[in-house]
């Protein structure tokens, strides 16, 4: 009987062996040249780890802004360089925890950030100047994003200094993550807001983190991962020019995030495929004249779909691996998720465990000391050419709808993932796909773990402190701020300097984000199985 | 001849997280039930509501936020409430163990973790949802 044919996870076949035949059409001085050369294909920087290692990032939130500040406290401690705020579904969906649709969600999958008193106690005792902090909220980004500035200018920090980045992908909530608050169109004039308003004011920051990890925790492909994210990536460009901007600069604060998932070559190729797509892309396409503006950047978060919570010490195993992929794929930020995330939130013990796997990464196994250690692979230049190749093919057809934003109003780029998510649960219904600890090598029983439990306290504080904001709060200066949001959005002003005054005035995000519901409306997806 | 079961599927609260109420959905509907996806942020009233309008057979939500103990007794309230007491209950999503007693308590008769076959809740509706005999 003949052995079927080997694949990659996204069923693209693959050779027993590969050979220089292999890598023939590829030109090392076009394609890859060397690392911090055009088109970047070996990495960003030429001193790739040597220079600067990884920034360690572990994302974190939950229950209250205390809690979650000292969890922040004991990460900065432990070793930690920067902070990711995870906030709660409220928050994420533009809602105050009084909220009907915000019953028993507050403070459950992340931070509840209510106003800018939340923003006060969440970064009590961290100095906003000395960490970088990257905050993942898009619906309502602008807002939470004013609330930070405004707790900068409160302490005396200078925005100058301000480092970190703003989620701020709307395009990809559409897609895969679905926390959408506005049609596209208006969501996409909110972040042009943004990108415009950065670029005088907070140059130090990263304005978006165009994101692929969502789109492939909802089940699409790595190469349409790659296809959907860059291609959302030329959409912010366009509308970006569009609205007026000059592509050198915005373009630089624009950073990626990816997913770092199991099959090891296919993801190495897919972040040295993203970064030669990139750099063409903003060379050719847009003309961009700065090198800064054709280096991608990108974060990467180990696969949380791939996590089990059958076996849960498994997946130790399984993220060692996924982020070793991620750093010899060349990541500027990495998130190991934690062994018991299939079940819950991380506990304590579980979130450090996971920064430990990135800290023996770093320090115990050499991989450090020279840049793209993989680059000439056989099998790996020509898988990174696959992908490239696939992801054009999909910038081809999309381009044909007239872009993203027409696609995404098609559906096409939801359809696409939701085929591969069902093939790809099909294929470990028959167990084509092993999945270790539950579709094969299956324990009775098995390991349990503690997981965290969060229980209503939270809930129950935040809508005691709202409130207490709103009867202690000067509501007349509330109350005009609000009206100048509105009038100004509807007039075409830039949102920004008008959400800074509603945040100073400890306006809310769902008092914010409502007054724009009344001018641009409410986005609603018509549901496809 | 059994009719064909009739299922609501629903994605409850704020959460956005759809693949698996997507993926169960499409592997009910290939095995042979009749399929209602509510789509996204759906509260209770408007779940019970659709079951009630489809005259569905079954409800399944699904729900990996956190947010089920609030949830799921609503909707068990507002079905007992209508007089819906033989619409089959069934979640899936993260659910911790502590609460699957709590639960199944209320009358939620089937809870899918993490890792669940998808024929496993296939099996599990073809055995427990209501029998309606007749012709189509």
């Amino acid at each position: 009987m003949a052995a079927p044919p080997s694949t990659t996870n996204a069923k693209r076949p693959i050779e027993r062996l590969y050979t220089p035949e292999s890598v023939e059409s590829i030109d090392y001085a076009r394609d890859l040249a060397d690392p911090g050369q055009f088109p970047y294909t070996r990495g960003i920087h030429a001193t790739g780890y040597r220079g600067k290692l990884w920034t360690m990032r572990q994302f974190a939130g939950f229950g209250t802004p205390e809690e979650t500040n000292e969890r922040y406290r004991r990460l900065l401690d432990a070793g930690g360089t920067g902070l990711s705020v995870a906030f709660d579904l409220p928050t994420l969906m533009g809602r105050d925890p009084d909220h009907e649709l915000s019953l028993g969600e507050v403070g459950k999958c992340g931070v509840n950030v209510t106003s800018l008193a939340d923003m006060e106690r969440l970064f009590a005792g961290i100095d906003l100047g000395a960490i970088t902090t990257s905050m993942t909220i898009n619906g309502p980004a602008s807002m939470i994003f004013a609330m930070y500035l405004a707790l900068a200018e409160q302490r005396g920090t200078d925005w100058k200094v301000l480092s970190g980045t703003l989620q701020n992908d709307i395009l990809k909530e559409f897609i895969a993550q679905k926390e959408f608050i506005y049609p596209p169109r208006p969501s996409m004039r909110l972040v042009t807001d943004l990108f415009a308003f950065c670029t005088g004011h907070v140059p130090r920051w990263n304005t978006i983190s165009v994101s692929g990890y969502h789109i492939r925790e909802a089940g699409a492909t790595a190469a349409q991962e790659l296809a959907f994210t860059l291609r959302d990536g030329i959409e912010y460009v366009q509308y970006g020019i569009d609205a007026g901007l000059d592509v050198d600069a915005f373009a630089p604060r624009m950073s990626f995030f990816f997913n770092s998932h199991s099959d090891f070559f296919e993801e190495i190729a897919k972040f040295r495929a993203a970064r030669r797509i990139w750099a063409r892309v903003m060379r050719d396409r847009f003309k961009a004249r700065l090198p800064k503006s054709w280096q991608l950047r990108f974060h990467a978060q180990t696969a949380g779909v791939s996590l089990t919570a059958q076996q849960p010490y498994n997946n130790v195993v399984r993220t060692a691996l996924q982020a070793m992929a991620a750093v010899l794929g060349g990541t500027q930020s990495l998130h190991t998720n934690a062994l018991d995330e299939a079940l819950a939130l991380p506990t304590e013990e579980a979130a450090t465990l996971a920064l430990r796997t990135q800290q023996i990464i770093a320090h115990e196994t050499g991989v450090t000391e020279m840049t793209d250690p993989l680059g000439g692979s056989y099998y790996l230049e020509s898988l990174t050419q696959q992908l490239e190749q696939e992801a054009l093919k999909y910038f081809d057809t999309i381009d044909a709808m007239g872009g993203m934003v027409a696609a995404i109003e098609r559906g096409y780029p939801q359809r696409e993932i939701a085929e591969s998510a069902y093939r790809a649960q099909q294929a470990i219904e028959t167990r084509e796909q092993v999945i270790v600890g539950v579709n094969d090598f299956v324990e009775s029983g098995g390991d349990s773990v503690g997981t965290l439990y969060i229980d209503e306290t939270a809930g129950e504080r935040q809508l005691a402190r709202l409130a207490e904001l709103r009867a202690k709060r000067d509501a007349s200066k509330v109350g005009n701020a609000l009206a100048a949001l509105q009038s100004g959005a509807a007039a075409g002003a830039n949102t920004m300097p008008l959400l800074l005054d509603a945040a100073r005035a400890y306006a809310t995000v769902g008092e914010m984000c409502d007054s724009l519901r009344e001018v641009w409306g409410e986005y609603v997806e018509t549901p496809t199985i | 001849m059994r009719q064909k079961i009739r299922v609501v599927i629903a994605k409850p609260g704020l959460d956005g997280h759809d693949r698996g109420a997507k993926v169960i959905a499409r592997a009910l509907r290939d095995a042979g039930m009749e399929v209602i996806y509510t789509g996204l942020r759906q509260t209770p009233e408007q779940i019970v509501g659709a079951a009630l309008q489809e005259d569905a057979d079954v409800i399944g939500l699904s729900i990996l936020s956190g947010a089920h103990m609030h949830i799921c007794p609503r909707v068990m309230e507002l079905l007992r409430e209508k007089g819906l007491t033989d619409v089959l209950v069934v979640v899936g999503g993260i659910i911790p163990d502590a609460d699957v007693p709590r639960l199944n308590a209320i009358g939620v008769r089937g809870i899918f973790q993490p890792g669940t076959p998808m024929q496993e809740i296939v099996d599990f509706i073809n055995r427990h949802a209501r029998v309606r005999v007749g012709t189509l």
